[in-house]
């Protein structure tokens, strides 16, 4: 069980920075997992007076605090108009209501959680965080990174780009409620194609597709210094649709492991599947939904 | 530490530890309603509401409710009642160990959502777990407590209705 014998709400980022610092510390998010874990800190750093918990909008970006609930990003309107009601779809399966008002962007976010829908659903967007020390950066570079117990860094704002891409968000779930056997969302941007693919139980990454020349081209971060690399013995044909290709080179892209939940074989196909209903949702003009 | 709150309308000023939580402060006070069902934040039994919105008080720091309202099943003696009776008229108050965290989410979901259809209703309802039912009688219930006063159309389907 969790125990602390301190709790701090720091009035600035400076002194929640300064406090995190210690290892005894421990950064309160939603607090739905910490309460589980069997740990004793000395000090509680509570991040809610630090004006975190707001949703702003500009005419180029979101930006979203780190304390606003996974309730807010499910009803946000401007969020889920912008963004083909993805920000709804990857939220409502999880848990419950009252969860919902709990858990935060930036529990999920910092976490970077194997089983998260909401990184998964940022992934296939524009999407940057900012952290206190070490500033604004690309979500999927944060996201690669294992998280460290010498990490000690808060993350402040997550950042999302209104760059008029057109995206869709599918899970699978044994049951209702329930942790995803697969997460994945999809966007077509203006350059092509990103794909985000999470709970293969591994944490969601990230893959971007186009097609030059009848030939389908892929971008994985991290693989070969990250540039286009023509994906081999996958292309739109007669036997072969641009969005099944796309779906097989989307679901390719990545490694599926095995789980209490589901086989590593299962997933792979899975992800097939559920890219390819993505293409198909966002080329016909469906907002995400069950189906 | 010292803390101060609203409770069920009632300023309360006690002292606890720093990794309280706010189920375990709301029953040190009286307030039984609120049960710890499973301790891993799925069974809803919890629930209480903080400034009006529906939470699980065992995922949430009492220190978090320094001036703020809480409001337990034991503040809403009258909606409670009424929605109450609905439930067990349909037979979905059986062990009753679950419903009133299932009554709480029920009044916050009439506060918030407008006329919801099935499937809307089911959706917020989702985080509260009956053991004892396969939920038909409580679905029941809650459309008819909802078209109390006539004016829901009941059995109203969501077109969006999934498996």
């Amino acid at each position: 069980m969790f125990q602390a014998k301190e709790y701090v709400k720091p009035a600035s980022l400076e002194e929640a920075y300064r406090l995190c610092q210690k290892r005894s510390s421990v950064t309160v998010g939603g607090m739905m997992w910490l309460k589980m874990e069997n740990v004793r800190k000395q000090t509680i750093v509570d991040l809610s007076d630090l004006g975190l918990d707001q949703i702003r909008e500009d005419e180029k970006e979101f930006q979203i605090g780190a304390m606003v609930t996974l309730r807010m990003l499910e009803t946000h309107e401007g969020l889920n108009k912008e963004f083909n009601g993805i920000f709804r779809e990857c939220t409502r399966h999880i848990v419950g209501v009252q969860f919902r008002n709990g858990a935060t962007v930036g529990g999920s976010v910092y976490g970077r959680f194997g089983f998260s829908d909401i990184l998964t659903a940022l992934m296939a967007l524009d999407t940057e965080v900012e952290l206190y020390q070490g500033g604004r950066m690309p979500l999927a570079e944060f996201a690669a990174r294992t998280p460290k117990v010498t990490e000690r860094d808060i993350l402040m704002y997550v950042y999302v780009k209104k760059d008029h891409r057109k995206a869709a968000y599918l899970s699978e779930r044994r049951s209702s409620t329930d942790f995803p056997l697969l997460a994945c969302c999809g966007a077509k941007t203006l350059w092509g194609w990103q794909f985000a693919v999470g709970a293969r139980p591994g944490r969601a990454e990230q893959v971007s597709l186009r097609i030059k020349a009848g030939q389908i081209e892929r971008k994985i971060l991290g693989e070969k210094g990250v540039c286009w690399t023509a994906v081999c013995g996958i292309s739109p044909d007669k036997n072969n649709s641009a969005a099944e290709a796309l779906a097989e080179a989307a679901a390719s892209a990545f490694h599926y492991g095995t789980n209490l939940t589901g086989s590593g074989a299962y997933r792979a196909y899975l992800a097939k599947v559920l890219t390819g209903r993505l293409i198909r949702q966002i080329e016909t003009g469906e907002e995400s939904t069950d189906r | 530490m010292t803390l101060e709150f609203q409770l069920n309308g009632k300023m309360v000023r006690t002292e606890i530890q720093a990794d309280t939580l706010l189920l375990d402060l709301v029953r040190s006070l009286g307030c039984f309603s609120v049960k710890r069902g499973c301790g891993t934040a799925n069974c809803g039994l919890c629930t209480v509401m903080v400034e009006g919105k529906p939470v699980l008080s065992c995922s949430v720091l009492a220190a978090r409710v320094q001036g703020k309202n809480v409001t337990t099943l034991e503040g809403l003696q009258e909606e409670a009642e009424e929605a109450g009776r609905f439930l067990a008229q349909e037979g979905g108050e059986q062990c009753g160990y679950c419903s009133p965290g299932f009554l709480m989410n029920v009044i916050a979901m009439e506060r918030e959502l407008v006329n919801p259809g099935e499937e809307e209703i089911k959706e917020y309802l989702a985080g509260n777990l009956c053991r004892c039912s396969g939920y038909m009688s409580q679905l029941r219930a809650v459309e008819k407590y909802l078209n109390r006063k006539g004016e829901r159309k009941c059995g109203q389907e969501d077109a969006s209705m999934g498996r």
